[in-house]
């Protein structure tokens, strides 16, 4: 086996609020191997953002990373300066947000903050990094680069932009990109066009890609393996097909029984019932249980990690036997 | 027979008027021209008691538009409404005012769509009580039935919206619509702002809810997998016109329009695993500069002269089954 681009074990961050400790990661570890595409599913507050934001260390107060650690080839990103950490981010590490906005500045042209990117990373003249951001613009589909690289954030369509976003990830080359539901604002035809480009980049490349969302369809047609969160824990891991055709934790078999495609057309969808709880009031023991068909004493108590075959991860007292 | 609903080239133009400069530069012989948005296009809907209808499309297309038209909060720039065989284009009429009253919509956005510094009870009393449909019981009581209806409880009518979570919230605007006892929804991206498992729970709600008041809806959403779960009927629009019209089982069997063929194909799904994605080329164009002819034919693969030259009219292609493209009378 590789060795893997990504070890995260028993990361933790809390948001220390006024009305107390917001657990947003809660003790979750996951690999990544070098060209792998990991899907990172969950609802709102989950905790699928505050992971990300943690390995590229964007964590700001009141969070804090109180726990674990971020190997990232092998070094522990925890462990970095920030003066080191900067010459990680945006270099082997980069991140993609879900508005495009939040990466580019809106009063400065396209190429000013694309040759800004390399030349913070690599010793290139401008002329040189001129021509590597307009390849880069080239790559992800935007026809005739050498015009839009003269252009403003505000004279490109939303599809647009995130690909030019994307297009800043990919400058230095990274080894992980991060992308926290970059298609999510987006229509289908240009979602299509995104995931496209993206899938095709990181077979030439061999990127590894963490893809945050919340759209199990997206994740389907994309991911190798998938992380479903819920309440800032990984409840279940595992290989696309397993998790989706054999789901072992009970929120992940509610999530994937909730997709209206998955139930009879014009017939009652299967909900879980409830709603998210609050990270401040989470239940004891697990999270899960006051929504959980399954529940019973037991769960009052902290689940464990348990393996199951084919290298899956659940998170529960009572997951779901493969059908006998 | 007649139809719940009924629209006839219904069309919505928006125009942004010159302001004096340009006005001043084109006396003097300046090209400026007023910028006109062509919303909406002559749309043809016809909608049956009881009957879900979808009405699809990406943004800019006009669908959000004309479900505006319909409630009554735009007026149409031509064509006609009528409801109940009653014409309600102009809503100002007594006829419009009393399909207001009948024809409700719910928001996409819960967070945006309540006002804040309302409590529950005048957020959904407000309006029973103006228009006398509380028939001898107190408000608190007709406020506390209709939260009841809509799966919340009676208790919290003294609260306000932001003690509630985007899930409840959307479930407040529902209270909120039902209130003034209305025969049709429109519903506008209304779950689309919602998580996967809340949304479930409020696509349930609508259901049940149709079933129970005998409702009819306008579903208007980009989601093609919510549509097809709760629709009858589809309409795709592109672009301010219709390109295709079908009952969900047809249209998700055999989409016609290479727009649907398209549409569909790109849909994520669950059961597609490890797809190479194929994506139709180009952007969707400006609605303020759209294509000659076809307003499909720069991203069409089939596109031929003719249809970047005249414009295809939706026609019958199969009894119940209408398509705006050339490629149909060719074959």
């Amino acid at each position: 086996m590789p060795e893997s681009t990504l070890d995260v074990r028993h990361l933790r961050t809390h948001f220390f609020t006024r009305d107390g400790v917001a657990k947003a990661v809660e003790d979750i570890s996951f690999s990544l191997g070098s060209g792998e595409v990991l899907g990172l599913v969950g609802e709102s507050g989950s905790g699928k953002t505050v992971t990300g934001f943690s390995i590229l260390g964007l964590v700001d107060a009141p969070g804090k990373v109180v726990g674990g650690e971020i190997l990232f080839k092998g070094r522990d990103l925890l462990k970095l300066s920030e003066e080191e950490m900067r010459k990680v981010r945006g270099n082997q590490l980069a991140m993609v947000f879900q508005d495009p906005m939040m990466t580019l500045n809106p009063v400065l042209r396209i190429d000013t903050q694309m040759i800004e990117a390399i030349q913070a990373h690599q010793n290139l003249g401008k002329v040189a990094a001129r021509e590597l951001a307009r390849d880069a613009l080239g790559k992800v589909g935007i026809a005739s680069p050498d015009e839009r690289l003269r252009a403003y954030p505000h004279q490109f369509s939303g599809g647009m932009r995130q690909r030019v976003a994307i297009a800043i990830a990919l400058l230095n080359k990274p080894d992980l990109i991060i992308a926290d539901e970059p298609t999510t604002a987006l229509d289908v035809t240009i979602q299509g066009q995104i995931l496209h480009e993206v899938q095709r980049l990181c077979r030439e490349t061999g990127t590894s890609l963490i893809w945050i969302t919340h759209d199990l369809a997206v994740v389907a047609g994309l991911a190798e393996r998938i992380c479903v969160m819920y309440a800032g824990r990984i409840v279940e891991a595992g290989s696309v097909d397993e998790v989706l055709d054999r789901p072992l934790h009970p929120y992940s078999k509610g999530l994937i029984e909730s997709v209206p495609s998955h139930n009879q057309r014009g017939m009652r969808l299967n909900q879980i019932p409830g709603m998210t709880p609050s990270l401040l009031s989470l239940p004891e023991g697990c999270a899960f249980r006051t929504r959980c068909p399954k529940a019973d004493e037991a769960c009052a108590g902290m689940p464990s990690v348990q393996k199951a075959e084919g290298g899956r991860h659940v998170f529960c007292h009572h997951p779901h036997r493969e059908a006998a | 027979m007649s139809f719940l609903l009924e629209t006839k080239n219904l069309s919505k133009r928006f125009v942004k008027h010159l302001d004096l400069a340009a006005r001043m530069a084109r006396k003097i012989g300046a090209e400026v021209q007023e910028e006109i948005v062509q919303a909406v296009d002559r749309v043809d809907l016809c909608i049956n008691q009881g009957e879900v209808v979808g009405l699809v499309g990406e943004s800019g297309c006009g669908k959000s538009t004309f479900g505006r038209m319909i409630t009554g909060i735009l007026p149409p720039s031509e064509g006609t409404i009528h409801y109940r065989g009653k014409d309600i284009s102009n809503a100002a009429s007594p006829e419009g005012r009393s399909a207001a009253l009948k024809i409700q919509m719910i928001f996409q956005d819960p967070f945006a769509s309540l006002n804040p510094r309302m409590r529950v009870r005048d957020i959904v009393g407000e309006a029973p009580k103006i228009h006398g449909l509380l028939d001898g019981r107190s408000q608190d009581d007709y406020v506390a039935s209709m939260l009841e209806k809509v799966g919340l409880e009676a208790s919290y009518a003294s609260r306000y919206p932001h003690q509630f979570s985007g899930g409840q919230r959307q479930r407040l605007g529902v209270a909120r619509a039902l209130a003034v006892q209305p025969e049709f929804l429109v519903c506008d991206e209304a779950v689309a702002a919602l998580d996967v498992s809340i949304q479930a729970q409020v696509l349930n709600l609508f259901m049940d809810l149709r079933e129970q008041l005998n409702l009819t809806y306008l579903f208007i959403s980009h989601d093609l997998s919510v549509v097809e779960h709760i629709s009858n009927r589809v309409q795709i629009m592109y672009l301010g016109r219709v390109v295709e019209s079908a009952s969900t089982e047809e249209l998700f069997k055999e989409p016609n329009h290479p727009y649907t063929q398209a549409l569909l194909n790109e849909v994520p799904r669950l059961d597609l695993r490890k797809r190479n994605y194929t994506p139709v080329s180009g952007e969707i164009p400006s609605p303020l500069d759209p294509p000659s002819g076809c307003h499909f034919h720069p991203r069409c693969p089939h596109a031929t002269s003719k249809c970047r030259n005249e414009m295809p009219v939706l026609k019958e292609i199969a009894p119940g089954r209408a398509s705006a493209c050339f490629l149909n009378e060719s074959s």
